[in-house]
């Protein structure tokens, strides 16, 4: 039990907190604190989120005719390169585990830091360096045209920055490394007292899981990269077939790393989701250790099916017939964690707040790039869908509709929690109405363009396509407005939203049991441990406007109804 | 201010926190498991980084096993079986040093660091004979490959000349030359200016660099005495160089595939595989293809050299500490951590020195 001014300190909203504590650029080059480099790492991702969405934005420009007159046809091929790469290794990956990550996953554990802050410093500047090389790809002139995957033996004869490139994704690998092991060993050690692995958020079994590929994929990635550096420049004859060099090795070697890394790109995602079905239906969530194991058989069956990228590379009969197999078995855990929101919403006490509505756009979206994955895993499909608009539409889907509009709905739902205030929620609305419109008219016209036979990765096509990319062409724009809107919404509240406490959604997992924002040691006094998804065990605390746990609050002071979660 | 009041408060509470023990763990215990943990999942990420050197290793010799049989003689195995004895020497030195460190004898963990080092140093002399001999030879990666066998004499003239040794060797000492006369001479001055553990510690570093010229000497005079390093080569080796030399003084272009005596097993084991050989170029063949190999063992022994360089200033950072007197019964974990990334440096020499010194 606390008094009301007790209470106003532990979880109202804290005038002197970690933005504050310090002052100064060196303060925050220099800091060790995970909410720091959190907020660093998403003001990063956010930048290569606009620099990519623009080129993707110059790109739709161009095929809006289909004679391709904005852009040459090698411009074309480095812009959409230049896109994917960004996007890929500067954006999706780095984007939900390390900036939001970052920011939530210690506090999840009632933890002061991650387990080895210099560590998690030192990703962050290793994020920098290896975007600054995709950069320098760009800026020096050089560009890059090989798509983002670096097929040999194409890469090693174009003349363009793919060594500039390759090392920065060498470098962001790294990156993405020190972070999943940084993840990884504070989960293991630094939960709090009494909080068992089945008393995790589900977040932290995302992120765990995802911390498992990021540590066994990602070297693989590292060495390959350096192979194929020393192939360029050296022609040392094991991805060249001039010398001797096998081309296929490097794709083998390639998608050992990007198919698990999918994963990596979509696991905190869902687990981002699980957090949001479940506190905006007020409900404990349906299945915990379902969803917890799927998101582990999901990084452990990511290994087994690097070879559904290489149906027509000319791989043995027997080995695709093998992971066309196991690509199918991945839709069970993934179908397991949808049915599983679904059946937490059933008789949940529904808020459509942002965030939900951002979590209601990711099932859908999730679910139809998922299902779309059957129709590409199946071999005679795929033969006619490889290399085709399908295959476009089918991963982005899953990146954007899945990563970005969870990436989105993560960030409303801890925004107050991050710099204590609150956004425009109706505007916040309006943004995620804007990307689930435009984002399904961008994509679903290339799921009908590919099944028709759209070729991927084309400046010119045939007339008979015009409508569709003019379709998709005005849906990209419709979702950068969406994404500009969500961006200004949140960006207005940092300086003009109204002031909020601690807790204002009532959620029950322990980050949200501190002030907001939180002070610079998290918590300032330990948190007092219950299960993440028991709501009830929060109540409303009017005078702080905020949820605090029942035992801090006098008897007297319980309310007879609980009202509803606040909706600015 | 109230931040520093709580932190106060919650510790106190608790437990004494000691001197090394960073602010966000609650024990020494917490803090010593977590970087454990840590440095396994590190060595875990090592082991796959060098995976895709294994598998590239694998896959060209199950598809071009003749390169892998007429290559490897190019390679001397007993100067790779003395790089063996140091490093499993060093990880001996290494374990010792961990368990000085558990006890808290900051002393002997100095000494037993510092032979750590002096080891890891010998190891990159010898291979540095070993890289500079092929060179002189023409033996490069695919791309580059040149081989023209015989001795080697440096323009005269030169530093090289003089010394009776590779110029490409001259290149590579200068910065181990630089790091050893540089750790001397501040050595000298921490001392004049009374900062005796810079001192000390700038002359161990001094004579744990110093190790390399003691590997590159001992390779040098080995090479010297067994003429060239013949020695360590088997008969077959010597034999193909023979002919070789022969080819080459002939005509360049008459270059013919070696003719060797297991064509038939090879070529009965690619029936076997099913997979079709790759034909390579039509002339050359031997030149060439070879090249592969080296490619492969370039790329395996140059990254595990740079593992040993790391390993180096991870152990200079321990030995910096161990002067200082840091470690304690209840805190030695760097060591701990820094001595089993040491072990897998190691480990890795040990795979890869059977799997491209002894072929046959």
């Amino acid at each position: 039990m606390a008094t009301a001014a007790e209470r106003k300190k532990l979880f109202g909203h804290a005038e002197n907190n970690y933005l504050n504590c310090s002052k100064g650029f060196r303060s925050w080059a220099f800091t060790l604190d995970h909410k720091r480099i959190g907020v660093m790492y998403l003001i990063g991702v956010t930048f290569a989120l606009l620099l990519a969405g623009v080129f993707a934005l110059v790109l739709r420009t161009n095929l809006w005719t289909n004679t391709s007159e904005l852009l040459s046809d090698k411009m074309y091929n480095q812009m959409f390169t230049l896109h994917g790469a960004v996007m890929v290794f500067a954006f999706i990956i780095p984007s939900i585990p390390a900036a939001l990550g970052n920011f939530v996953l210690p506090m999840m554990l009632g933890a002061k830091d991650v387990a080895f802050p210099r560590l998690n410093l030192c990703s962050f500047y290793l994020w920098v360096i290896g975007t600054g090389f995709l950069l320098w790809a760009i800026l020096s002139g050089r560009g890059l045209d090989t798509g983002w995957t670096f097929y040999t033996p194409y890469s090693i004869q174009t003349d363009t920055g793919v060594i500039y490139a390759t090392f920065g994704a060498f470098v962001l690998g790294f990156s993405s490394i020190f972070t999943g092991l940084n993840f990884l060993v504070t989960v293991n050690t630094m939960r709090a007292p009494g909080q068992g692995w089945f008393k995790m958020p589900l977040f932290l079994w995302g992120l765990y899981s995802t911390a498992i590929i990021q540590i066994l994929a990602t070297p693989v990635l590292g060495i390959t990269l350096l192979l194929l550096i020393a192939e360029k420049s050296m022609h040392i004859g094991i991805f060249d077939p001039k010398y001797g060099g096998d081309p296929v090795l490097f794709q083998h070697f390639f998608w050992f790393y990007s198919h698990p890394a999918v994963y990596i790109m979509i696991l905190p995602g869902m687990g981002v989701i699980s957090e949001l079905i479940a506190v905006y239906s007020r409900k404990k969530v349906f299945g915990y250790s379902f969803i917890a194991f799927s998101s582990v058989a999901i990084a452990v069956l990511g290994f087994l099916v690097w070879g559904h990228h290489m149906f027509t590379s000319g791989q043995s009969v027997v080995v695709t017939l093998i992971f066309s197999a196991i690509t199918f078995t991945v839709a069970i855990p993934s179908a397991v964690k949808v049915f599983n929101w679904l059946a937490t919403m059933y008789k949940g006490s529904i808020a459509l707040t942002t965030p939900m509505c951002y979590a209601l756009s990711f099932i859908f979206l999730f679910g139809i790039g998922g299902l779309t994955g059957l129709f590409l895993g199946a071999l005679s499909t795929d033969i006619h869908l490889h290399d085709t608009y399908f295959i476009v539409a089918h991963f982005h889907f899953v990146m954007v509709g899945g990563t970005l509009t969870a990436l989105l709905g993560g960030v409303f739902h801890w925004w107050p929690k991050m710099f204590g205030r609150m956004y425009n929620d109706n505007l916040g609305r309006l943004s995620c109405f804007l990307v689930f419109l435009g984002f399904n008219v961008t994509f679903f016209p290339q799921f009908v363009m590919g099944a028709r036979g759209m070729p991927r990765r084309y400046a010119s096509y045939d007339p008979e396509f015009i409508i569709f990319h003019q379709w998709s062409t005005v849906g990209a724009f419709v979702l950068g407005l969406g994404i500009v809107l969500a961006f200004g919404v949140l960006v207005y509240a940092v300086f003009k939203g109204p002031k909020v406490a601690g807790n204002p959604f009532g959620a029950a997992s322990l980050e949200w049991q501190s002030s907001s924002p939180p002070d610079f040691h998290n918590f300032i006094h330990q948190p007092v441990l219950c299960g993440p998804y028991e709501f009830e065990s929060m109540v409303y605390d009017e005078e702080l406007d905020t949820y605090v746990l029942r035992e801090f609050m006098e008897p007297s002071e319980h309310p007879k109804v609980e009202p509803e979660p606040q909706t600015h | 201010m109230a931040v520093v009041e709580t932190e106060n408060e919650a510790h106190d509470d608790h437990h004494d926190h000691g001197e090394f023990i960073a602010h966000h763990f609650d024990s020494a215990e917490q803090q010593f498991d977590s970087g454990k943990l840590g440095i396994w999942l590190f060595l875990v990420t090592e082991v796959l980084f060098f995976s895709g050197l294994f598998v590239a290793y694998t896959l060209y010799r199950v598809l071009h096993p003749e390169i892998f049989d007429q290559a490897h003689v190019f390679l001397d195995k007993y100067l790779g079986f003395a790089n063996t004895l140091v490093l499993l020497f060093s990880s001996l030195t290494m374990a010792v040093a961990v368990r000085y460190s558990q006890l808290g004898k900051n002393g002997h963990v100095v000494w037993y660091v510092l032979g750590t080092m002096v080891c890891a140093a010998a190891f990159l002399g010898v291979k540095a004979i070993e890289y500079t001999h092929k060179w002189d030879q023409g033996i490069f990666v695919r791309s580059a490959f040149d081989y023209h066998p015989g001795h080697h004499e440096a323009p005269a003239g030169t530093l090289a000349h003089a010394l009776g040794v590779s110029e490409y060797l001259i290149w590579l000492s200068i910065i181990p030359l630089l790091l050893v006369v540089g750790f001397a001479v501040y050595a000298a001055i921490a001392r004049m200016i009374e900062k005796p553990n810079a001192s000390f510690f700038s002359a161990c570093m001094a004579i744990a660099i110093g190790g390399y010229f003691i590997g590159a000497l001992a390779g040098h005079f080995y090479m010297e005495i067994t003429d060239g390093g013949l020695g360590g080569r088997s008969e077959k080796a010597a034999a193909l160089m023979a002919y070789e030399n022969e080819t080459h003084s002939d005509d360049e272009h008459t270059n013919k595939p070696v003719d060797h005596h297991d064509e038939s097993a090879v070529e009965q084991q690619r029936a076997e595989s099913e997979i079709a050989p790759y034909q390579g170029p039509q002339s050359d063949e031997f030149d060439q293809d070879v090249g592969i190999f080296f490619s492969i063992y370039y790329c395996m022994t140059g990254l595990h050299a740079i593992h040993i360089i790391a390993g180096i200033a991870f152990l200079a950072w321990i030995l910096w500490r161990s002067i200082l007197g840091h470690w304690r019964s209840d805190y030695f974990g760097p060591c701990d951590y820094v001595g089993l990334y040491w072990h897998l440096v190691d480990l890795i020499w040990i795979y890869l020195f059977p799997l491209l010194y002894l072929i046959d």
